[in-house]
């Protein structure tokens, strides 16, 4: 990048979240049981990066490259579905 | 609108009003705490339509101010001494946010010792902030610089922080007279807020204040130098602007008999009025060439329009209302540094003065004058310090 076209006061476009990939950072990956879950959505609405995935109103899995693993999902899980493991 | 019997603060407060800013954040502090509390009334009177938020601490106002003029609002505070210190975490992210919000500050010694008195220990300590400081010497001057000061933060080439400084007590709880401008003049003159990429753009989300590395935290502190450099053009301006709506003709730095003078002082904020008497005394009853000149704007610092005034002079006395303990006043390695650009460099002389509110008479200054042609003074005096 060109520092000319850098913006005054670091403001930048939104959505560069999404570009840069913190799933990098994770030494604990969740997984999911799916015998055990009830789709409840209770870590879809406490996971901070947005990486739980759903799809037709059924959870089905994280989006590994943002996730930092760090282990909300299944801490707040009321069915204990969700375990951390070492990748 | 006639003419008005008013102190500082209430002046401040009455440009304020006059403006009707979006939202409006502070803590009372003495010798701040008029322009807030007229201020509220206003609010509370539905004078003006000002968003008023209480909070619980400088350091609260100044983040909450910050976000509001982030988010688009625009955005005024005010302060003093120990609440300016108390704000110090947020004043250099204020501006390297490029958020152009107004505080005034009313100059008030730093404690420790505690003291509530009048220097400009405050604003000097802020003075690496990054933001525009511009100083006033009288109740009329600092209701024009709270109509000024918007003008100039939020030019597209500036977007920086301003802080309007006036002297505590001495200006902000003395009553002077003063000449305002109609409301409507005031309302054309400082215009509609127009902010940069606005966090409550919606249609165009923007992210402000992220974390910059190495590769962009130098080039975002030199972009800001660039806007304190393009400021001089803007502050003239404004200047220019202003004279047409009110008569009342500012300078970066102000004059007084400088022309002819040998020796010339160089003094912030209200001691320009002492000093104008002093030089007036002086050349008049004894024939000495004296004059006396003051930088209106601290920051950006106007090296080049001092030296040249200064050039050729005999010496320079830089009066400072500040004292870095174990070094000089503040202004002076400035105004040092402004004197290497002149073909005959002056001497400098630097004399600490009025430090926590102590009184510092006409009389006092003229001997200031003599003791620099006697050949007595040093390069750091105490003027008044009870040794």
């Amino acid at each position: 990048m060109n520092h000319k076209d850098m913006i005054i006061g670091s403001r930048v476009n939104g959505g560069t979240a999404a570009q840069f990939e913190t799933g990098d950072w994770r030494s604990l990956t969740p997984i999911v049981d799916r015998e055990t879950c009830i789709d409840c959505m209770t870590c879809w609405m406490y996971c901070p990066d947005d990486c739980i995935i759903f799809e037709n109103n059924k959870m089905v899995g994280f989006k590994l490259t943002h996730c930092k693993g760090c282990g909300i999902c299944a801490k707040m899980c009321p069915k204990d579905a969700i375990t951390m493991s070492e990748e | 609108m006639g003419d008005l019997a008013i102190n500082g603060d209430s002046a401040v407060a009455l440009a304020w009003k006059q403006i009707d800013p979006d939202v409006c954040a502070a803590y009372p502090i003495t010798p701040q705490t008029i322009i807030v509390e007229k201020f509220s009334d206003y609010v509370a009177d539905g004078d003006v339509g000002t968003e008023f938020v209480c909070v619980e601490s400088e350091h609260s106002a100044l983040t909450v101010c910050t976000g509001s003029c982030s988010a688009g609002a625009r955005t005024f505070t005010a302060t003093s001494s120990q609440g300016l210190a108390y704000m110090w975490e947020m004043l250099p992210i204020t501006s390297a946010m490029r958020v152009p919000l107004v505080m005034a500050v009313a100059n008030r010694a730093i404690s420790g010792p505690i003291n509530i008195n009048n220097d400009h220990g405050d604003v000097m300590s802020a003075r690496d902030c990054g933001w525009i400081q511009i100083f006033a010497e009288n109740v009329q001057e600092a209701y024009d610089n709270a109509i000024i000061a918007p003008r100039i933060a939020e030019h597209p080439d500036v977007q920086l922080p301003i802080m309007t400084n006036l002297d505590g007590f001495i200006l902000t709880h003395a009553i002077e007279r003063m000449t305002p401008l109609d409301d409507a003049v005031v309302k054309k003159f400082v215009g509609e807020f127009k902010p940069f990429k606005p966090l409550l753009d919606y249609k165009n989300p923007v992210s402000h204040g992220l974390m910059d590395g190495p590769d962009f935290y130098y080039e975002h502190k030199y972009q800001m130098v660039q806007a304190m450099e393009k400021s001089f053009a803007v502050i003239e301006q404004v200047f220019a602007d202003f004279k047409k709506i009110s008569g009342r003709e500012y300078h970066i730095v102000e004059q007084y008999r400088c022309d002819d003078a040998e020796y010339v002082a160089v003094v912030l904020g209200s001691s320009y009025g002492t000093m104008k008497a002093a030089v007036d005394e002086l050349r008049e009853k004894k024939g000495l060439k004296v004059g006396v000149c003051m930088p209106r704007i601290f920051r950006p610092w106007p090296a080049e329009q001092l030296a040249k005034i200064l050039d050729g002079k005999k010496a320079v006395i830089v009066m400072d209302k500040h004292l870095s303990v174990g070094a000089y006043g503040p202004m002076y390695p400035e105004v040092a540094a402004a004197l290497i650009k002149c073909k005959k460099v002056p001497a400098a002389y630097n004399y600490i003065y009025g430090l926590g509110g102590k009184d510092t008479k006409v009389s006092g200054f003229e001997g200031v004058f003599e003791d620099v042609i006697a050949g007595k003074a040093k390069t750091v005096n105490y003027l008044g310090v009870d040794e």
